[in-house]
């Protein structure tokens, strides 16, 4: 059974497939509710809507230009939506100060982009924005999380792109986010390094039960790592589903 | 040479404009074998300047004439003019002929209207004019400088300055860098001017001064109090202009709106 996207009725009111029932049986952490954008008049995501439950992966598929990550930049309110919103734990996040919902809303872009210093000065930067000091001890364990045990004081300047992107996703970690957001974790990565960050995602989704959005153009790796699938096309959702469903559709 | 060809004052100026504007189409086509384009914004600056300077020059000797009240028109009409210039410098932000404008006021206005008031400038419009003009014109160059450079080092660095807000950093934090480097290279010209006073640079306004009979000595001294007062007025607009365009780049809802594509 497929889920149609946009339709609300239908796709929140069947019954969920078994692959996603376990995190459907959670509470909504996050839902988009008729989201759209659009630049010039020409939409880029079309009244996208969907709940995202707590402990849930979604991976977002789609080809170039589907609006995957406009999407994304949509639910944390980096890009303004042009007509509908989100809401966060069940409160519209219009009345969330922004950087508050940043915090909630982590993300880990395609890119790593890291400041000038040290890891440690990295993993710090979100906490100092809200006047909390991340002690040494709490850094080295976020590093351990991401495999980079003894990183603290090196240099972002001389990190591998897997390096720095396990960096990104532990400074993302570090602002203890309610959801996070992943935009292509890995494709900016080499073939190697991509499988150790995506295999190490896998181990930190599953280990600290985060809700994660992650946009993917990779079916295989969306069907490694997600619960549920959304597969956009031209800005529209046109099918969530479970991974079987949605691959077998 | 041409002394030799143009009898005439007027013929005179007029073929030594066209010799200096053929140096600079010269570095024109220079610049345009590098593929750096910059044929029509020279060429609309150089025709621009030619106008305003001669209906300038045609009505200065009445505007010197006048009563001293006219000289607050006369720069707050330079002000205007400087504002609506120095705006291109940041095309894509809203509100950049405000922040220019705003900003040409604090730092150059303050200035005079502070040396007015310590006897350092003097209240004839044949003084404050001149001098509040060169105030008033540094103070634009400052304010495009760091424009420009603002502009460009956030439209180099968007996904810094946006992973920066993804981290919950408010805007102030997020281009808290580029504030500065703007600010700092757009007083580069201010300072280098003051560190080679008398060496690399003899004004024209102390040649004026000595030439028309005064001291020397007074005469580079206040060559000096011209300077320092136009880095006053240049760090000031430098320092309102960066602060102002800084919140003028982001949305309410702290969104960057400076992109590549605009």
């Amino acid at each position: 059974m497929i889920y149609r996207a946009g339709d609300d009725d239908n796709v929140f009111g069947m019954t969920p497939p078994e692959s996603s029932r376990r995190s459907s049986l959670n509470p909504t952490i996050l839902e988009a509710e008729r989201l759209s954008r659009a630049v010039s008049g020409i939409a880029i995501v079309h009244e996208i809507s969907v709940q995202v439950h707590a402990g849930e992966v979604l991976a977002i598929v789609g080809p170039s230009g589907s609006g995957k990550s406009s999407f994304l930049r949509l639910l944390n309110r980096l890009d303004e939506p042009t007509s509908g919103t989100v809401v966060l734990e069940g409160i519209d996040y219009r009345q969330i100060p922004p950087r508050e919902l940043r915090r909630k809303i982590g993300m880990v872009t395609q890119r790593p982009f890291l400041f000038p210093g040290t890891v440690a000065a990295n993993l710090r930067f979100g906490p100092l924005e809200r006047s909390e000091t991340l002690s040494d001890n709490a850094i080295e364990l976020l590093l351990r999380q991401v495999g980079l045990p003894g990183y603290t004081p090196r240099g972002v300047a001389n990190l591998s792109g897997g390096e720095a992107q396990r960096v990104c996703l532990a400074r993302a970690l570090a602002n203890s986010p309610v959801v996070l957001l992943m935009d292509e974790p890995t494709s900016a990565l080499d073939d190697e390094s991509k499988l150790g960050v995506e295999s190490l995602i896998q181990g930190i989704i599953k280990g600290s039960r985060l809700t994660c959005i992650i946009v993917t153009h990779d079916m295989a790796q969306a069907a490694r790592m997600a619960n549920r699938v959304m597969i956009l096309e031209a800005g529209h959702a046109v099918r969530i589903g479970s991974v079987e469903e949605v691959l077998h559709a | 040479m041409l002394k030799h060809v143009f009898s005439g004052q007027l013929q005179l100026g007029l073929a030594q404009a066209a010799a200096a504007a053929m140096a600079a189409l010269v570095v024109v086509l220079l610049a345009r074998k590098r593929q750096i384009h910059l044929e029509r914004e020279t060429l609309v600056a150089l025709l621009r300047g030619m106008v305003q300077i001669v209906a300038l020059g045609s009505v200065l000797v009445l505007l010197l004439r006048g009563p001293r009240w006219t000289s607050f028109f006369l720069l707050a009409a330079m002000v205007f003019a400087a504002g609506a210039t120095s705006r291109r410098r940041a095309k894509g932000i809203p509100g950049a002929f405000q922040v220019s404008t705003c900003s040409i006021a604090c730092g150059a206005g303050s200035v005079i209207v502070l040396m007015t008031w310590l006897g350092v400038l003097d209240t004839d419009v044949t003084s404050l004019i001149p001098v509040g003009s060169m105030l008033i014109a540094n103070a634009m160059n400052t304010n495009g400088l760091a424009l420009n450079r603002f502009r460009a080092d956030v439209l180099a660095h968007v996904g810094e300055i946006e992973t920066a807000l993804a981290l919950g950093a408010g805007p102030n934090q997020s281009v808290a860098s580029y504030v500065q480097a703007s600010f700092e290279a757009s007083l580069i010209p201010a300072i280098d001017s003051l560190r080679s006073l008398g060496i690399v640079w003899i004004p024209g306004l102390m040649a004026g001064m000595l030439l028309s009979g005064a001291r020397p000595v007074y005469a580079a001294i206040y060559q000096f109090v011209v300077l320092a007062m136009i880095f006053a007025a240049s760090g000031l607009t430098a320092l309102v202009s960066t602060l102002l365009i800084r919140s003028r780049a982001f949305t309410a809802a702290e969104q960057l709106l400076l992109r590549p594509s605009l």
